[in-house]
């Protein structure tokens, strides 16, 4: 209520987090954090098999390499941009809970940001380097070094930003005490970096074999290789990531349980959840059989073979994470802040004088017969528009017409009966924060919208009208102080 | 003071502030942000500056070979410069976040699809630089389609930091926050455009000096990739460049000072600007010499032609940071009283919270039955007495549970679907026994 409401009036606004977010993990999880030490390891093998009387065995360095540049075009650019634009989407849809997170975070993402800088330094001499490491064994010895490097830092990055996801979930301790340890040695914590890890070597293993079936030729020299060298990778860390994802499974709501997150009981939360649970086998036992296949029969593997399991390596990753963002309901900081981006601990303020009073941005501060409408805008602006829109994706209309019947007229007094309610029988929605007049209004503005099908422009189009019952106070305040002086 | 918070007129919005402490001091704070950004810029200003100089250099080399082999050596840089743009860019970005949550944010949303918009954008553009790059022997001849490539991205990496100054603007002036519809409205507010030209003539100054650097040094095997021209001709045409630019500069930095708002402009800042100017003055100087000098002795001041440019770009980024502190500095003062009223107003409801349903004018005097109380918490928002709300009627609840309590207990708790019409129920695990005991008679109690 403080920031201008950018809104994506079709899209939904968190589909544009969303969007960016998955892309950015999969690159992350596939082709950085698994990938680079999966390179590494068949850049070791080629010196090793190369005997002794040259450096590396040439045809396979020159298919490692041109694998690691897939990986390196991609994630310095898509990768890095799509790092930043979690940021940037972030701080456009959910400024306050970003702005919070950043104060309590500000050392963990600087620490971050370091590691970020040395991975960057070191993918770049790992890669711009390679060919010129290929004189001498010495300096190829040195550039497998880096590999290792450089596979460290990736994962430390990671190490790092999974504390926050998990503090998003559940700040744990931080509740109370605020301080940046608390945040960090949240408990769910641990079960997902260790279920994120052995999951980002299968990634990255699956895609590597994927390459290796797009760059080598069927009957190529080092092709079957590669591929026993891609299975056994794989056979290696499957059965790790199954059993972490076990302990998170079973760990995710235990804690969630415990803690604060309410959307966990719901229908809802198990229809993702029974997803995941018939996701984890499925994905992990199609890699499996890969792995097996590629084992016994290299010769027989198709671009096809590997390309099935990968997308459902990368489908797999994918549900996690919406279980995961869904977890949070109704928070976006767990206990602390609620996904409206309103904080829990204003919510009896704003049920006593109303959300508009204290809205900077808004038509009014007041709700009249007058302006019922345009103040019933406000209101979903301010406490509906992060999650909801009037007639796109996951649109206010169509959730109650889902309740109410579709195509029925929407009844104004059952919305305003149900509305403060919801939050005990749909317990990943927050409550309704205004008052009783407030909730008027927006019943009036949700009718009006199922009768006309009007949209709703977010402030990057529409701009901003200053709640002239909130900040004229203040300009008249400090003309009364500068007068008095 | 006091004559600066007059100036904020009545229609300027005022918002609260996060009210989480600042995780570091202020000043600290503001020298990371200072810092970090100054580092960040100078990559950004070799990422343009370079692609521009590239584009330059390969439509020559159409004529002249030799140009082209310049272009290659100088488009390697480009995409080396562009990852440490962006990976340095993190850190004044958290920075900014923290001090100017607001300010920043607010800017943002404002001229939000222009701003999401720079994701795609610069991916795009990156992704440009390495076609031309790798692509740079398969299109040998095709040279037409090859400098396309680049110009693309030459003019991506063009538009890209007018958003980021439009946005660096837009944020120094809440009075404009509600006048501003998209991010046209922003990009015409008064100082943008001269502030981008200045960015642009220090980009070509700062890779002027880059790639005096760069190609001139001694590992360099300048001999093996060219034989016409020298490395002299080089380090001389580097040195002109950014000699001249800076000359541009002493014309584009007043006409910066003369367009910034009135309201951040003082004493100091004018004080640390002249600095950075005149820090510069001798590094122009030796400049000169070099271009004018023996071509043995080009390189000589090199050194402290660097250093004083340094002291210059560090002089003029902390004007910025002057500026925008004088700038925001009441508006600062009116935020931060406005959090702590509204901290203590909201501590003060918590306190005392409004009755439950007092506001609509309900009488709390009325006791109301326990029962009906968990019914009209958890149930009526879907079941009334008669008729179909969204679910059935309570009659109907009675008619089936009569004399089977533990069977609507459950239902309850996890309820099943039998209405194929009707959308499923949700759960109520959280209710507790005695609430569920009560709940359930006063349903079964309803006539």
């Amino acid at each position: 209520m403080d920031f201008p409401m950018f809104h994506l009036d079709w899209l939904n606004d968190r589909f544009l987090i969303a969007m960016i977010a998955i892309i950015h993990v999969f690159i992350n999880h596939g082709l950085a954090v698994g990938f680079i030490p999966y390179i590494t390891w068949l850049e070791q093998k080629g010196v090793r098999m190369a005997g002794t009387s040259s450096i590396t065995n040439s045809e396979w360095d020159e298919l490692v390499y041109r694998k690691m540049k897939v990986a390196f075009i991609i994630t310095t650019t898509l990768g890095a941009m799509t790092g930043v634009g979690i940021w940037f989407s972030a701080g456009l849809i959910s400024p306050s809970s970003i702005g919070s997170l950043i104060r309590v975070f500000y050392f963990a993402w600087f620490v971050e940001w370091l590691t970020f800088v040395t991975e960057v330094v070191l993918i770049m001499i790992y890669f711009l380097i390679w060919k010129q490491s290929n004189r001498s064994l010495k300096a190829k010895i040195r550039h497998i070094r880096f590999g290792w490097f450089l596979s460290v830092f990736s994962w430390i990055t990671m190490c790092i930003i999974v504390s926050i996801l998990g503090f998003m979930m559940d700040p744990g301790n931080w509740n109370t005490d605020h301080s940046l340890i608390s945040g960090f040695t949240n408990p769910i914590y641990l079960p997902q970096l260790f279920f994120r890890t052995p999951t980002a070597m299968v990634l990255g293993g699956v895609f590597g074999m994927l390459l290796t079936t797009l760059f080598t030729a069927r009957n190529a020299a080092w092709r079957n290789t590669a591929l026993k060298y891609g299975a056994r990778w794989i056979l290696c860390w499957a059965p790790v990531s199954l059993v972490a994802a076990i302990i998170y499974y079973k760990a995710m709501p235990e804690a969630m349980r415990e803690n604060m997150s309410t959307a966990v009981g719901t229908m809802e939360f198990a229809q993702y959840y029974d997803l995941l649970r018939y996701m984890i086998p499925a994905s992990v036992s199609l890699v499996a059989v890969l792995g097996i296949a590629t084992w016994i029969r290299p010769r027989a593997i198709r671009m096809w073979m590997v390309l099935i399991p990968c997308v459902a390596a990368f489908g797999f990753l994918g549900i996690f994470e919406r279980v995961r963002e869904f977890i949070r309901k109704p928070y976006v900081i767990g206990g602390y802040m609620y996904s409206n981006l309103l904080r829990e601990e204003d919510y009896p303020l704003f049920k006593r004088d109303g959300l508009l009073k204290y809205a900077t941005y808004a038509t009014a501060g007041k709700v009249t017969p007058e302006n019922k409408l345009s103040t019933g805008r406000d209101v979903f602006m301010l406490s509906c528009s992060r999650c909801h829109t009037t007639n796109g994706i996951n649109s206010i209309v169509y959730v109650f017409e889902r309740l109410y019947g579709p195509g029925k007229p929407l009844d104004e007094n059952s919305m305003a009966a149900y509305i403060p309610n919801m939050h005990n029988g749909r317990t990943y929605m927050p409550p309704f924060p205004g008052n009783q007049e407030e909730l008027g209004a927006l019943v009036a503005y949700i009718k009006h919208l199922q009768l006309t099908g009007e949209s709703l422009e977010g402030a990057q189009s529409a701009g901003v009208t200053v709640n002239p019952d909130n900040n004229m106070n203040l300009a008249e305040h400090i003309t009364d102080t500068t007068q008095s002086k | 003071m006091n004559h600066m918070l007059t100036l904020l007129q009545a229609t300027t919005p005022v918002p609260r502030d996060i009210p989480l402490a600042l995780p570091l001091p202020e000043w600290l704070l503001v020298v990371l942000l200072v810092v970090s950004f100054l580092a960040h810029i100078i990559f950004v200003n070799l990422m343009l500056g370079g692609s521009i100089l590239t584009l330059w250099a390969q439509i020559k080399g159409m004529k002249d070979k030799e140009y082209d082999t310049l272009a290659y050596e100088i488009a390697k840089t480009i995409t080396v410069n562009k990852s440490l743009a962006v990976v340095l860019g993190v850190a004044p970005l958290l920075s900014i976040n923290v001090l100017y949550t607001v300010y920043f944010y607010s800017a943002n949303a404002l001229t939000g699809l222009m701003w999401i918009l720079i994701i795609p954008l610069v991916t795009a553009a990156f992704l440009l630089t390495y076609l031309h790059k790798y692509a740079w022997h398969k299109l040998e001849h095709n040279k037409g389609l090859h400098i396309s490539i680049l110009a693309l991205a030459v003019l991506i990496f063009l538009f890209i930091p007018l958003i980021f100054l439009t946005n660096i603007n837009l944020m120094l002036f809440p009075e404009k926050w509600g006048t501003v519809k998209g991010f046209m409205d922003a990009l015409v507010l008064p100082n943008v455009f001269p502030r981008y030209l200045h960015f642009l003539c220090a980009s070509l100054a700062v890779t002027g000096l880059f790639l005096f650097w760069y190609l001139g040094r001694k590992r360099y095997p300048f001999e093996t990739h060219f034989t016409t021209i020298t490395r002299y001709d080089i380090r001389k045409r580097m040195y002109a460049l950014a000699l001249g630019v800076s000359l541009f500069q002493f014309v584009l930095g007043p006409l910066v000072l003369i367009t910034l708002p009135a309201k951040g402009v003082r004493w100091n800042l004018v004080a640390v600007i002249l600095c950075g100017a005149t820090a510069a003055l001798p590094a122009m100087y030796w400049m000169w010499k070099g271009i004018t000098g023996k071509p043995e002795d080009i390189g000589r001041n090199f050194k402290k032609v660097v250093a004083a440019m340094t002291l210059t770009v560090l002089l003029m980024a902390s004007g910025r940071h002057v500026y925008r502190s004088n700038a925001l500095a009441p508006h600062k003062k009116l935020m931060a009283e406005k959090t702590k009223a509204f901290e203590l107003l909201s501590a003060e409801a918590r306190k005392h919270p409004a009755p439950e349903g007092a506001a609509s004018g309900v009488t709390a005097a009325r006791p109301v039955a326990p029962g009906a109380a968990v019914f009209q918490a958890n149930c009526a928002s879907c079941h009334k007495k008669e008729g179909r709300l969204v679910g059935p009627p309570v009659t109907e609840m009675v008619s089936i549970y009569q004399g089977n309590v533990p069977g609507l207990k459950k239902w309850i708790r996890q309820p099943g679907k039998k209405r194929a019409d009707y959308p499923q129920m949700p759960g109520f695990p959280q209710l507790s026994e005695q609430e569920l005991s009560i709940l359930t008679d006063y349903i079964l109690s309803v006539k």
